[in-house]
C-alpha cells in the first residue's frame, strides 16, 4: 500500500508521542520520588498556618503536627470506644488526690483541692535529627549565633550540614508547658489551662517582667509551680481540684515535648525573618519529621530514623480481622518513608486527582465527600450507601469516620424575640425547631450523611441514647411501626406558634408579622439560605438573612447581638463533658464578656449545678443520670435547633492499607501502608490520554488554514489595478 | 423606600417598592433618550447615527439590545404583595410580605415561585438526583422523586412529547401573533410619515429580530410555566428564570457604573484641559495615582469596606433586597470611581488640543465667559469620545462581573447573577454527569447581551470616530 | 535619557505616597486592629489579654497618623501609618498577619507567577499579531469580514467560561494534562501548558482586533500605498512597512504591561492552583490579610511606574525621532 507523505508525518508524530508517553502518563501531578523509597501521596486544602505545638488548633495543622510530636499517651488506633494508651510514657500516668496542705487523700475522695498527675517516660526515646542539637567537637552548639550574619549564609534547615540528636527527658515535657504559659506564644490553651496547672499565671507574669525585646528567654530560669521533674524519666503535673478529662489533654500536641535547644536554635538573630520559626518547621520524637514545608505547594513528611520502637496494635474491636486492619499487627511502625502532601485550592481538583490515582486517598484533612463529589462516589442501593460502579470497579476502600461533632442552630437567648425562658418563648423555638426539618437538610445539602441529633451529645460518647430513649419528646414522635423518629407534623407547630402569641405567623394584637434575623458570615451560598427560609415559611415565619464578615459575626456574638446563627463543635475529647459545658452559663457569651463556648448564653442554675457534678464523677448509673436531667432540661428550653452529627465517609485507593479513621487523633499515619508497584500500574491503565481531540483540533485549525493560503495565492496573482479596485 | 399610591394591581393590594437602583435606571434610560434627542439637532450627528442604523446588523443589535433594557427596566418596577388578613388585625392595618417582587415576575406567571428541592434537568419530570422517599405503607425505598411541579399538569408522562411540541406551537405562536401586530403598526406609522428624502433604513431586519425575540419568550413564558426550561438550579429555583433575573443585575452593572464615572470624568478632564495649571497638575496627580493602584485590589478593597458599613447599619434596609440593592449600587459606584481615569485623560488630551484651536481662542478674546466657552465649543466636540467610551466600557463592565464574583467581591449572592451562575458552574460541571444548564443559562444570555453590544459599539465607533472617518474619506 | 529617568523616579514618590495613603485609609476603615487580632486567633479559648498582646506585637497599638504623646519628629514617627507604610518604601515588608515574612514569600512565588505570565504575554502577542497580519492580507474580503466577527464573538465570551470550559476538556476528560498545581524548577511546564493556551486564546479576540485596527491605520499611510505600488507583495508590505510602522502604539499598550506581570494573573493562578503572587493576593483579600495586600498594592504601584518609564524609553528605541528631556 502506497502512503501518503502526510500520513508518514502523522505516524511519526504519533510515535514520538507514544514514546514520551512511556516515562508515565502525561497528567501525573506528582513531583518524581525515588524508586527506592515508600511514598504516599496526600494533599491539604487549608494551608496550615501553625505547626508550633503550642499554639496549633485546628485539624489542618494537626494532620502534619501529629504525625511529628509525641505526647505523653495517646490514643489507641482501632480501639472504640475511644481508649487512651501510653505513646513516649511508660505507662498509664498515675492520679493523686491532694488537699490544701498538699497531703495525699484517699482515692474517690471528693474535696480534694488538688490533683497531681505523675507521669514516666520510656527512656531511650530519641529526636529527629535537627541542626538544633548540632555540637562541635567541644561539645557546644554549633549553630548558636550572636549577630544576623553568622546565620546569613543559612535559609532552609536543610542549609545546614550538621545535624544531632539527643534523648527525650522530663524536661523537655516540662519545658513545653511553660511555653504554653508563656504569653508569647499565643496558646489558645492559655486560658483554660490557667484555670487548672498550678502557678500558670504567676509563670506568665514572670516572662512578662523578664523578657528583653528581641532577646530569648530561657524558660528553665524560673519553676513553675505546679511542675515537678522527679527524675530525668519522671515528671509531675499539679492541678487545682478534679478534673478526670485532664488526661485527654495529654494526648495532644499541646503537651507534646520541646527541648530547649530548638527554641534557643530558632532564637538566633535574623531567623524568624527567614521564617526559620518552630512556628514553621517542627522538631519532634514522633515517627516523621518534615523536611520541606512550602505551604503554598507541598509538605513533605519523611521517616525518623530516630524514632522509638512501636509496633502495629494487635488488638482491635469488632470487625477489624474481616476488614484487614488486623494484617499487620505486630510489625515495627511506620511502613512509609515518605508523604508528600500537595496542596489543592479546589476540591473538585482534588477530586479528579484521587479518582486519576495520584492521590492515594480521597482527602486527608477532610473526606472531600461533598455535594460536587458525592454522586460519583456513592449510589445509594437497598441497603443504604453502595460505591458507584466506577469506583467500585477499582475497589475502593471506605472508610466511615463518626466524629464527636455537632451542627446547630442556635437562638440566642438574651434576645427579647426568640430568647428568654417563658413558656411562650419556649413553644416558639420548638415550633421553629420542629419545622426546621434537618433531615432533608442533610439529604440535599450533605447527600444523607449525618445524623438528626436528639440533643448536645452526640453518637459514640458517654450518655448518648439511641433509639426510643434517647428520643427529644418536644419536636419527635416515635413511630412504633418503623421504629424511627418522626418529626412532629407541621400542624402542630403552627399550634405551638398560635400558643407562643404568633397565630398563624402574625403577633396576635398587632398582627404585624413575625419577621426573624439569622445572622450567617458572607459566602453563605444561596441555595443554603433558600432552604432555611423555606422552612421557617412553612408556619409562615418570615426569615431575613443578615450576612457579615466573620469578625463582625464574632463582634455580634459576644454582644448578644443576634437572633438565629449557626454554629458547630468539634470535641476535643470523647468525653460528654465537652458537649454539656457548650450550655454552661458561665461559658455565655455576653455574661463573661470573653470567648466563652455558650454561643447562645443558655443560663439554668439547675443545668449548671448538674454540670460540675458530672465533671467530676467517673462514668457510671450516677453520672448517666445526671447527664439524662441536663439533657432533659435542654430539650425543654429548646436553645438550639439540635441540627445534626457528622458522618464522614473517606475513600482510599486499594493500594492503601489501614486506612481505618480515628476521629479524634489524627496520629495515624504512621499506621498507613502503600503498594507503590500496584499505584504505578494502576496509574498507568487509568491515565490514558485522549488524544484524538488534540489531533482534530490541528486538523480544524488546517482546514480552516490551507484555504486561506490558497484564497491569499489568488489575491497576489491579481494586478495592483484590480487590488485597489477590490478595496474601493 | 416603600410607600403605596394607588395601591392595586390587578387586584392585588401591592406596596411599591423603589429601590435606590430602579430610580437611577429609570433616570438614566431617560437621561441617555434625551441625550439622544438633542443629538438629533445636529445634522452631523444625526448623519452619523444614520450611519449606525442603515446596517442590517447595526439594526439587528440594536433590538436586542433594546429587548434586554426593556426586560431589566420592567424588572426594575418593584412591589410587595399584601399579607392576607387574619383575624384579630385592625381592618385599617396591612401587611406586606418581605418578598419583593417585580412586573416582570408577573410577566413569567409562575416561574419564580415553581421551587422544586434541588438539581431537575431541562423539561424533567422527575429530580436529578434520588433521594429516600418514604411511601405510604411505611416501607422506604431510593429512588428519583416526582418534581412538584415541572410537567405536573400532564396526566401521563408519555403524553410528554407531544404535550411539549403543541405547547411550542402554541407560545411561538402567541409571541409572533404580538410581534406582527406591533411590527404592522410601526410599518404603518413609517408610510404615513416617510416623505424625507433620506434612504430608508433596512427596518426589515429590525423587524425580524424583533418577531424572533417575541416568538422565543413567548415559547419560554408558555413552557416556562409548564416544565422547567432549563432545569433547576441546587436549591430548586428555576433556571431560566433565574437568568431572566440576571438581565436587570448585567444591564444595570453595565449602565450605572458608566453613570457614576461620566460627571467625574467629564468635569475633572474638560477642567484640567481648560484651566491647565494647577488644576491639571491636581487632576493628574489624582489620576495616576488611581491608575498605579491594580484595579482589582482598589475594587475588592471598597467593596469590603463598603460590605463592614452595610453590617454595621442594617436598620436602613426593611428587607434582604434592599440590602442587596444598596451594597450593588456600592458596587457599581466603585467600578465607576475605578474606571473614570482612562476616560478623564482622553477628554483632558482633547480638550487641551480644543482650547488651542483658533476660533476659542478668539471667543476668549471677544471675553467669553469659560463656561459659554466650555458649553458651545467644546464639549460638543467631545460627544463622540463620551459615546464611544460608554458603549465600549458597557461590555467589559457586564464581563467583569462575573470575574468579581469569582473573587467574593461581587454581586450580592441574594441578588440573581450571571457571575454568580457562572461560578457555581464550575463545581457542577464536574459532577457526574455533569449539570450543564445553570452554566448555559447564563452563558448564552450574558454571550448574547455582550456580543450585541460589542457588535453596535463597533458600529458606533465606526460612524463616530473622525479617525475612521478620516480614512473612510 | 539618564537625568530624565532620575527625574519621573522622583515624581513617582509623591504618587506611591498617595497610593500608600488611600490603600491604608481603606483597610483602617474596614478593620479596627482588635477584629484583625480576633480573626487571627482563632475560635476557641481565646482571652482579651492575648488579643491586646497581638495588637501590640503587630505594632497596631499606635495612634493611625499623629501621636500626641510624644514629642518632635516622632509625634509623626511613631504612628501606624509611619511604621507600616513608609518603611515599604525601602522594600521591607514586614510580616503578614499570619506571621510569615512577606518580602520572602513574595520571592519566592514570583517565580510560578513569571513562569505563567511571561509565556502568556509573550505567546499572546505573538499570535495575536500573526493572527491580525494573516487576517489583514485579507482585508475586505470575506475572510477578513468573518475573521472580525469570530474576534467579536470570542471578546464576548466571559473569561471565566474558557478557564472552566478549557479544564474540563483538556484536563478532566481528554487526560492530556494534571488538573491542576505546580512543580518546581523544569517539570512545572506540564502544569503550565493549560492556563498558558487558555490565556493565549482567551485573548485573540481582544488582542487580534485591537492590532487589527493598529495595523490598518497604518497601512492607510502613504509609504505602504507607495510600497504596493511599486509591486511589493502584500505581505512585504505587511512585514517591512506596516509593522514597523505601527510599533510605536503597540510599545504603548505593550511595554506597561511587562513589569506588572510579576504580579501574576489572579484568576488563572487560583484556578489552576499555580503558587504565585496572583493566588497569594488572592487569598490575602478573602482573609483580609492586610499587611499582605498594602505590600501587593505598593509593589503593583510602583512596577506600573517602571512600566511607564520603560515605555518612555522603548520609545527613543523605536523611533529615533522622539527624544526624552
Amino acid at each position: 500500500m502506497q502512503q501518503s507523505p502526510t500520513w508518514k508525518w502523522l505516524a511519526i508524530l504519533t510515535a514520538a508521542v507514544l514514546l514520551s508517553g512511556c516515562n508515565g502518563p502525561w497528567n501525573d501531578p506528582n513531583p518524581p520520588t525515588n524508586p527506592e523509597q515508600v511514598t504516599y501521596f496526600g494533599s491539604f486544602i487549608t494551608r496550615p498556618k501553625h505547626l508550633d505545638p503550642v499554639r496549633s488548633y485546628s485539624a489542618e495543622e494537626a494532620m502534619f503536627i501529629d504525625q511529628i510530636y509525641d505526647p505523653p499517651l495517646q490514643y489507641h488506633f482501632l480501639k472504640r470506644p475511644y481508649e487512651l494508651e501510653p505513646a513516649t510514657a511508660a505507662t498509664m500516668p498515675s492520679l493523686e488526690l491532694l488537699n490544701e496542705q498538699l497531703q495525699p487523700l484517699p482515692a474517690g475522695s471528693k474535696e480534694a483541692a488538688f490533683s497531681r498527675i505523675t507521669i514516666r517516660l520510656k527512656p531511650d526515646t530519641r529526636y529527629q535529627p535537627h541542626p538544633a542539637f548540632a555540637k562541635d567537637d567541644s561539645g557546644n552548639p554549633l549553630y548558636v549565633f550572636s549577630t544576623t550574619d553568622e546565620g546569613a549564609p543559612y535559609k532552609l534547615l536543610a542549609d545546614f550540614p550538621v545535624t544531632g540528636t539527643r534523648n527525650l527527658t522530663a524536661d523537655d515535657y516540662i519545658y513545653q508547658i511553660k511555653r504554653i504559659a508563656d504569653p508569647v506564644n499565643k496558646s489558645p490553651l492559655l486560658g483554660l489551662m490557667s484555670g487548672y496547672i498550678v502557678g500558670m499565671k504567676a509563670f506568665g507574669q514572670w516572662t512578662k517582667n523578664n523578657r528583653q525585646p528581641g532577646e530569648w528567654l530561657d524558660l528553665r530560669q524560673q519553676d513553675m509551680e505546679g511542675l515537678e521533674k522527679i527524675d530525668d524519666l519522671t515528671f509531675a503535673i499539679r492541678i487545682k481540684g478534679i478534673y478526670p478529662q485532664f488526661q485527654y489533654w495529654l494526648a495532644m500536641h499541646f503537651f507534646a515535648p520541646v527541648p530547649w535547644e530548638a527554641d534557643r536554635f530558632y532564637h538566633n538573630p535574623g531567623f524568624p525573618e527567614k521564617n526559620l520559626t518552630l512556628d514553621w518547621n517542627p522538631i519532634g520524637t514522633g515517627p516523621f519529621m518534615m523536611t520541606v514545608n512550602s505551604p503554598n505547594r507541598e509538605i513533605v513528611l519523611e521517616r525518623n530514623p530516630n524514632y522509638r520502637k512501636d509496633f502495629y496494635p494487635s488488638e482491635g474491636s469488632e470487625n477489624d480481622l474481616e476488614r484487614g486492619y488486623l494484617a499487620d499487627a505486630g510489625k515495627p511502625l511506620p511502613f512509609i518513608d515518605k508523604a508528600v502532601y500537595r496542596y489543592e485550592k479546589a476540591a473538585t481538583s482534588m477530586w479528579s486527582k484521587f479518582v486519576q490515582g495520584y492521590y492515594d486517598r480521597s482527602g486527608d484533612g477532610n473526606s472531600n465527600i461533598n455535594s460536587a463529589t458525592f454522586d460519583r462516589a456513592f449510589t445509594t442501593g437497598p441497603d443504604g450507601l453502595e460505591l458507584t460502579p466506577e469506583l467500585a470497579s477499582r475497589d475502593i476502600v471506605v472508610d466511615e469516620e463518626v466524629s464527636p461533632s455537632l451542627y446547630y442552630i442556635g437562638f440566642n437567648m438574651v434576645d427579647p424575640v426568640v430568647g428568654g425562658y417563658s413558656e411562650e418563648k419556649r413553644k416558639l423555638r420548638q415550633a421553629i425547631s420542629i419545622v426546621y426539618n434537618d433531615q432533608e437538610y442533610i439529604d440535599i445539602f450533605r447527600n444523607g450523611i449525618g445524623q438528626v441529633a436528639q440533643g448536645p451529645i452526640p453518637p459514640g460518647l458517654f450518655g448518648y441514647t439511641a433509639g426510643k430513649e434517647g428520643l427529644n419528646p418536644y419536636i419527635f414522635d416515635w413511630d412504633e411501626i418503623i421504629q424511627t423518629a418522626r418529626r412532629k407534623p407541621i400542624e402542630y407547630a403552627r399550634k405551638l406558634l398560635a400558643e407562643a402569641g404568633y397565630p398563624n405567623g402574625r403577633h396576635r394584637e398587632t398582627g404585624k408579622p413575625l419577621i426573624l434575623y439569622m445572622d450567617t458570615t458572607a459566602g453563605d451560598s444561596n441555595p443554603r439560605s433558600d432552604w432555611i427560609k423555606k422552612q421557617l415559611a412553612k408556619i409562615n415565619v418570615q426569615l431575613e438573612f443578615r450576612a457579615t464578615d466573620y469578625t463582625r459575626f464574632k463582634e455580634k456574638m459576644r454582644q448578644g447581638n443576634t437572633q438565629m446563627f449557626g454554629w458547630g463543635w468539634l470535641a476535643d475529647y470523647p468525653d460528654p463533658e465537652n458537649f454539656l459545658f457548650l450550655l454552661d452559663s458561665r461559658q455565655g457569651l455576653v455574661k463573661c464578656q470573653c470567648d466563652g463556648s455558650n454561643s447562645t448564653n443558655y443560663d439554668n442554675p439547675e443545668y449548671d449545678r448538674l454540670y460540675d457534678r458530672i465533671k467530676t464523677l467517673p462514668n457510671g448509673p450516677e453520672r448517666l443520670s445526671a447527664i439524662n436531667r441536663m439533657l432533659a432540661i435542654v430539650q425543654k428550653d429548646s436553645p438550639w435547633i439540635w441540627g445534626f452529627n457528622n458522618k464522614e465517609y473517606y475513600l482510599s485507593n486499594q493500594w492503601v492499607y489501614n486506612t481505618k479513621r480515628h476521629g479524634i487523633s489524627q496520629a495515624t499515619l504512621k499506621y498507613l501502608r502503600v503498594d507503590p508497584d500496584l499505584r504505578a500500574q494502576k496509574q498507568k491503565a487509568w491515565n490514558q490520554p485522549v488524544i484524538w481531540p488534540m489531533f482534530a483540533g490541528i486538523g480544524l485549525l488546517l482546514m480552516i488554514l490551507i484555504p486561506g493560503i490558497k484564497a491569499y495565492r489568488q489575491r497576489q496573482k491579481l494586478t495592483i489595478e484590480d487590488q485597489e479596485a477590490v478595496r474601493e | 423606600m416603600d410607600f403605596s399610591i394607588g395601591s392595586d394591581l390587578f387586584g392585588y393590594h401591592v406596596l411599591w417598592t423603589i429601590l435606590w437602583t430602579d430610580i437611577l435606571i429609570f433616570f438614566l434610560v431617560g437621561a441617555i433618550t434625551l441625550f439622544l434627542i438633542s443629538l438629533r439637532k445636529n445634522p452631523e450627528n444625526r448623519q452619523r447615527w444614520r450611519q449606525v442604523f442603515s446596517t442590517r446588523l447595526g439594526m439587528s443589535t440594536f433590538v436586542i439590545i433594546m429587548a434586554y433594557i426593556a426586560i431589566a427596566l420592567v424588572d426594575s418596577i418593584h412591589f410587595r404583595k399584601a399579607l392576607p388578613a387574619v383575624e384579630g388585625q385592625g381592618s385599617e392595618q396591612i401587611f406586606y410580605s418581605n418578598t419583593v417582587n417585580s412586573l416582570l415576575d408577573l410577566a413569567l406567571g409562575e416561574m419564580g415561585e415553581q421551587h422544586e428541592r434541588t438539581y431537575s434537568a431541562p423539561f424533567a419530570l422527575k429530580s436529578w438526583n434520588k433521594e429516600n422517599l418514604l411511601l405510604p405503607g411505611g416501607e422506604r425505598v431510593r429512588d428519583y422523586p416526582v418534581l412538584k411541579y415541572g410537567g405536573q399538569h400532564l396526566k401521563n408522562d408519555e403524553d410528554k412529547q407531544r404535550d411539549i411540541a403543541l405547547n411550542s406551537l402554541l407560545g411561538l405562536g402567541k409571541g409572533l401573533a404580538l410581534a406582527l401586530l406591533l411590527i404592522s403598526l410601526h410599518a404603518r406609522w413609517l408610510k404615513k410619515r416617510s416623505k424625507s428624502s433620506e434612504p430608508d433604513l433596512p427596518w426589515r431586519a429590525g423587524w425580524i429580530t424583533f418577531a424572533i425575540i417575541m416568538a422565543l419568550l413567548g415559547w419560554l413564558i408558555t413552557l416556562g410555566n409548564l416544565y422547567h426550561v432549563l432545569g433547576t438550579d441546587q436549591a430548586g429555583n428555576d433556571t431560566l428564570y433565574e437568568s431572566l433575573k440576571g438581565i436587570r443585575t448585567g444591564v444595570l452593572i453595565g449602565t450605572l457604573a458608566t453613570l457614576i464615572t461620566m460627571p467625574i470624568a467629564i468635569s475633572l478632564g474638560i477642567a484640567a484641559g481648560y484651566f491647565k495649571g494647577w488644576i491639571d497638575d491636581v487632576v493628574q496627580y489624582i489620576y495616576t495615582t488611581l491608575i498605579s493602584i491594580p484595579g482589582l485590589l482598589l475594587i475588592a478593597a471598597s467593596v469590603l469596606l463598603f460590605q463592614v458599613w452595610i453590617n454595621n447599619n442594617p436598620d436602613f434596609f426593611e428587607v434582604g433586597l434592599e440590602k442587596a440593592d444598596a451594597k450593588f449600587l456600592a458596587l457599581c459606584f466603585i467600578l465607576g470611581i475605578t474606571s473614570w481615569t482612562s476616560l478623564c485623560r482622553l477628554l483632558r488630551a482633547e480638550t487641551l488640543k480644543i482650547s488651542q484651536l483658533d476660533y476659542v481662542q478668539a471667543a476668549h478674546a471677544f471675553g467669553v465667559s469659560h463656561f459659554q466657552i466650555i458649553r458651545r465649543h467644546i464639549l460638543p466636540n467631545l460627544s463622540h469620545i463620551i459615546i464611544i467610551s460608554f458603549v465600549l466600557d458597557f461590555s467589559a463592565l457586564v464581563l467583569a462581573e462575573a470575574v468579581l464574583s469569582y473573587i467574593g467581591v461581587g454581586v450580592d449572592p441574594a441578588m440573581a447573577s450571571w457571575g454568580n451562575m457562572i461560578n457555581m458552574a464550575s463545581t457542577e460541571l464536574s459532577r457526574e454527569p455533569s449539570i450543564w444548564w445553570n452554566l448555559s443559562g447564563a452563558f448564552f444570555l450574558m454571550f448574547v447581551l455582550v456580543l450585541s453590544v460589542n457588535l453596535f459599539s463597533d458600529l458606533v465607533n465606526d460612524a463616530f470616530d473622525p479617525k475612521t472617518q478620516l480614512e473612510a474619506a | 535619557m539618564f537625568a530624565y529617568i532620575i527625574r519621573r523616579l522622583c515624581y513617582a514618590i509623591p504618587i506611591l505616597i498617595g497610593v500608600n495613603l488611600l490603600t491604608f485609609i481603606l483597610f483602617f476603615i474596614v478593620n479596627t486592629p482588635e477584629d484583625m487580632a480576633r480573626a487571627h486567633l482563632g475560635d476557641k479559648y481565646v482571652t482579651e489579654q492575648a488579643i491586646q498582646e497581638w495588637i501590640a506585637d503587630k505594632g497596631y497599638d499606635q495612634p493611625l497618623f499623629y501621636n500626641p504623646q510624644v514629642s518632635g519628629l516622632e509625634q509623626l514617627t511613631s504612628t501606624i501609618f509611619f511604621e507600616k507604610s513608609i518603611k515599604l518604601f525601602a522594600f521591607d515588608f514586614g510580616n503578614s498577619d499570619e506571621g510569615r515574612n512577606i518580602r520572602s514569600d513574595v520571592v519566592d512565588r514570583m517565580g510560578p507567577s513569571l513562569a505563567l505570565a511571561l509565556p502568556t504575554f509573550i505567546i499572546g502577542i505573538w499570535v495575536n499579531i500573526s493572527v491580525a497580519l494573516m487576517v489583514l492580507m485579507f482585508r475586505g474580503s470575506r475572510l477578513d469580514r468573518f475573521a472580525v466577527a469570530v474576534f467579536v464573538t470570542m471578546m464576548s465570551v466571559s473569561y471565566l467560561f474558557y478557564i472552566v470550559v478549557g479544564q474540563f476538556f483538556i484536563a478532566k476528560v481528554s487526560r492530556l494534562v494534571p488538573v491542576s498545581g505546580y512543580n518546581e524548577g523544569i517539570d512545572g511546564w506540564r502544569f503550565l501548558v493549560l492556563p498558558i493556551a487558555i490565556g493565549v486564546i482567551a485573548g485573540i479576540g481582544a488582542g487580534a482586533r485591537w492590532y487589527r485596527t493598529l495595523f490598518i491605520e497604518a497601512s492607510g499611510q502613504d509609504f505602504a500605498r507607495t510600497a504596493r505600488a511599486k509591486g511589493v507583495s502584500e505581505a512585504g508590505v505587511l512585514f517591512r512597512h506596516v509593522l514597523p510602522n505601527a510599533m510605536l502604539p503597540i510599545l504603548t499598550g505593550v511595554v506597561v504591561v511587562i513589569p506588572s506581570l510579576f504580579m501574576g494573573s489572579l484568576i488563572m493562578e487560583s484556578f489552576f492552583s499555580i503558587p504565585g503572587l496572583g493566588s497569594y493576593l488572592l487569598d490575602a483579600i478573602q482573609a483580609q490579610d492586610f499587611a499582605i495586600v498594602r505590600a501587593m498594592v505598593f509593589l503593583g504601584s510602583v512596577l506600573y511606574i517602571i512600566g511607564l518609564i520603560l515605555t518612555d524609553i522603548s520609545y527613543t528605541w523605536a523611533d529615533p525621532r522622539v527624544r526624552l528631556n
